[in-house]
């Protein structure tokens, strides 16, 4: 098989990896070597799907010894086996990145044979590009469940990032998709990548230039949709595995069904991209807002709201802690205002050092009028004409795509409710009842 | 601040010719209703003055903004004299006058309309600079890595670090078509050079190759069950695309990228040969 036939299968494989990010180091080439890394990721291109295309992100196989019943590329399944050579997959890499296509390379792999044989193949063609192309990209490699320590130690002083997926939020779930994996195969490596990185920053204290064992940190993935875990646990399995692991990022994946099984959803169902994309912004709170994973979702609140995202649906939760006058209200609380990000808040405490601010320097600054009108005051006062009522504060709080889900959803019930022969329009009740329950301002 | 003068400057478009306007400006006690560069064609019922560029008015007006105002004004005034922000002279102007005045504290105060607005113009390059890292696609042209772009602002001066880091063994070329600069690069050398016009030559086979197998990756990469052209297109303008590999899907011998004949023949070709030696 050509390079070119191996490149599509083996792209096409690696897809459902939602980690494209060539983030998290910084550093160059010296002379006679090629390649840098800038510590805020670069993207090269977005695919027809607009994901990221940052780094060539292909399987060194597709072949696997395991029966995972989520996975494409699952012993069971009939399709078409293939494998890179290490000299070919580095020297694809090397063209690609000459050209910047890429930030650098994804590699990933089916096991075949058994653990150890595909990690040393992964160390093989790392080696390659590490020590006879003297490559300074990025490299992000997956940890192999079940390789020795020694070989993803070795894996580890070649990547810049590693990661396992962690694939299921329980051990229940895993155990009845991934039979041939245990909560205890993906967390081991998680624990020993963690401490090796630990020891690593050690050693810098101790030596002046310690080879470098994944700068970049590891990160994980949770497929989203298959099994029946509410949106709260897996939040909280999220916030666990940031502290604990020190991960430094942890990816969702909407279930895209690819295959037929009695144990997944159906064939014919829409991909869950708006959880993905709830649990994404939720994830974000954790990281740069400063949010509790208690405090976005709690056993009264199992799941994300349909219509309104995180953080609104935090504030409106919470209206007893607004307005706040933003002359004076400290970072960490500007943060919580719906309208508000980090850029924007960073800018009015930089801005208000040298004069007070107004609605209007809001609006310049980048600050979403639209919704944090609701929750500000400045100089001690409230934007004048503002429409204080349950549909105009809920629109304002609903983006435009939101408002026209809202409205689809809406005119799907009444469809229904004329129809006499389908049930009864449970699901737009339940979405009124949504809307009903939210807690006004006033 | 605005105008108080009917008179226009005309200068020679140059960043030192701009500080001998900001010179003029307090020798005549005047702030002018406008500064033109060549580039600007426009004609008008206003008195023009003439702003000759001489070094010594230069560099005193240089030497006074680290002094006066802070080193980040100047280097803030040099971003801003690289953005697309229509009369952003006549800003700068104002700027500069509003800081001596000021002090440094000016630069902090972000949600002021005038500081705001060349905040944003600047933010405007930087995110352009920054989208160009990863947009920017190199065919290998005789062990020339070559490209064109298109920007919006003039973004070879905030990539040149970037790509000689990146690729500190090899000869590389960036041809930016709007401003007609061209970033040469040999191992451990960079230019910065005014270039007419560009001529690439046709690709050799190996150079098809790669591009084709580049082709098949980004096809290969997206879920067809999460098709989202906005998305794509919202997070990668269209305007990038037609430099882009991955959606120039013809035929060598029809590359855009190999030459623009109706180019070729308003003025000099400069081929890949004919820079080689400038670079060295």
């Amino acid at each position: 098989m050509d390079v070119m036939e191996k490149l599509k299968i083996l792209g096409d494989a690696a897809k459902y990896d939602a980690a494209c990010t060539s983030s998290g180091a910084s550093k160059k080439a010296g002379r006679g070597g090629i390649g840098s890394s800038i510590a805020a990721g670069i993207c090269h291109s977005f695919a027809g799907d607009g994901r990221c295309i940052s780094l060539l992100k292909v399987l060194l196989t597709n072949a696997c010894i395991y029966d995972c019943k989520y996975c494409v590329n699952r012993r069971s399944s009939d399709s078409v086996r293939t494998a890179f050579s290490p000299r070919e997959l580095a020297d694809l890499t090397m063209q690609f990145y000459r050209r910047n296509y890429i930030e650098g390379l994804f590699l990933s792999s089916g096991v075949f044979k058994n653990p150890d044989y595909t990690c040393e193949r992964m160390i093989e063609t790392l080696q390659i590009l590490r020590q006879e192309y003297h490559f300074a990209g990025y490299i992000h490699a997956k940890a192999i469940p079940g390789a020795d320590s020694a070989l993803l130690e070795k894996l580890g002083l070649l990547a810049d990032r590693m990661s396992i997926n962690i694939e299921m939020p329980t051990n229940e779930s895993l155990q009845l998709l991934a039979p041939d994996k245990s909560k205890q195969s993906i967390l081991e490596p998680m624990g020993f990548i963690k401490g090796r990185i630990a020891e690593n920053s050690h050693d810098i204290i101790k030596y002046k230039k310690p080879p470098a064992f994944v700068p970049a940190g590891q990160s994980t993935q949770m497929i989203v949709g298959a099994t029946k875990e509410s949106d709260r646990q897996i939040l909280n399995l999220t916030a666990g595995l940031y502290k604990k692991y020190e991960l430094k990022r942890v990816f969702f994946s909407a279930y895209i069904p690819a295959v037929e099984h009695s144990l997944l959803p159906a064939r014919d169902i829409e991909p869950p991209l708006w959880r993905e994309h709830r649990l994404y912004q939720a994830d974000w709170l954790l990281r740069f807002y400063g949010f509790d994973a208690k405090e976005i979702l709690d056993e009264a609140q199992p799941n994300f709201h349909p219509y309104v995202d995180p953080k609104c649906y935090w504030a409106l939760r919470h209206m007893d802690n607004f307005p706040v006058e933003v002359n004076r209200v400290p970072y960490e609380e500007l943060l919580r205002v719906p309208g508000i990000g980090v850029k924007s808040a960073q800018q009015i405490v930089r801005a208000r050092r040298s004069c007070s601010l107004d609605f209007e320097a809001l609006a310049r600054l980048g600050v979403v009028l639209k919704r944090a009108q609701y929750f500000l005051v400045c100089r001690g006062r409230k934007r004048s004409g503002l429409e204080l009522t349950r549909p105009a504060l809920l629109r304002a709080l609903m983006s435009k795509r939101e408002v026209s889900k809202y409205e689809l959803d809406q005119a799907l019930g009444e469809n229904q409710q004329l129809s006499l022969f389908r049930s009864a329009p449970r699901l737009t009740a339940a979405q009124e009842e949504e809307l009903r329950c939210l807690p006004m301002p006033m | 601040m605005s105008a108080d003068a009917d008179v226009i400057y005309r200068y020679d478009g140059s960043f030192a010719g701009l500080l001998c306007c900001v010179f003029a400006s307090y020798e005549q006690k005047e702030i002018p209703a406008a500064i033109y560069s060549p580039q600007d064609m426009q004609l008008s019922l206003l008195f023009t003055r003439e702003i000759y560029t001489e070094e010594d008015k230069s560099q005193r007006v240089l030497r006074s903004i680290p002094k006066k105002i802070h080193q980040d004004a100047l280097d803030f005034i040099r971003r801003i004299f690289l953005t697309c922000l229509p009369q952003k002279e006549w800003y700068i102007l104002l700027f500069l006058r509003r800081a001596y005045k000021e002090g440094p504290s000016i630069l902090q105060n972000v949600a002021d309309p005038l500081v705001n607005k060349l905040y944003k113009a600047v933010r405007h390059l930087e995110n352009e600079a920054h989208l160009l890292k990863g947009f920017i696609r190199f065919s290998d042209c005789e062990n020339v890595l070559a490209t064109k772009i298109g920007p919006k602002n003039q973004v070879l001066p905030l990539l040149a670090d970037h790509f000689c880091d990146r690729y500190p063994e090899e000869q590389f070329l960036i041809y930016d078509e709007v401003h007609r600069q061209a970033l040469l690069y040999q191992p451990y050398q960079i230019k910065l050079v005014e270039m007419d016009v560009m001529d690439f030559p046709v690709f050799d086979e190996s150079e098809e190759k790669y591009r084709e197998l580049w082709q098949a990756f980004y096809d290969a990469v997206e879920i067809k069950a999460r098709h989202n052209p906005k998305c794509r297109m919202s997070l990668m303008p269209k305007r990038y695309w037609k430099y882009m590999t991955e959606f120039d899907r013809m035929p060598a011998s029809q590359n855009p990228l190999a030459g623009n004949r109706s180019d070729a023949a308003v003025g000099e070709i400069i081929s890949i040969e004919a820079v080689s030696p400038a670079v060295k």
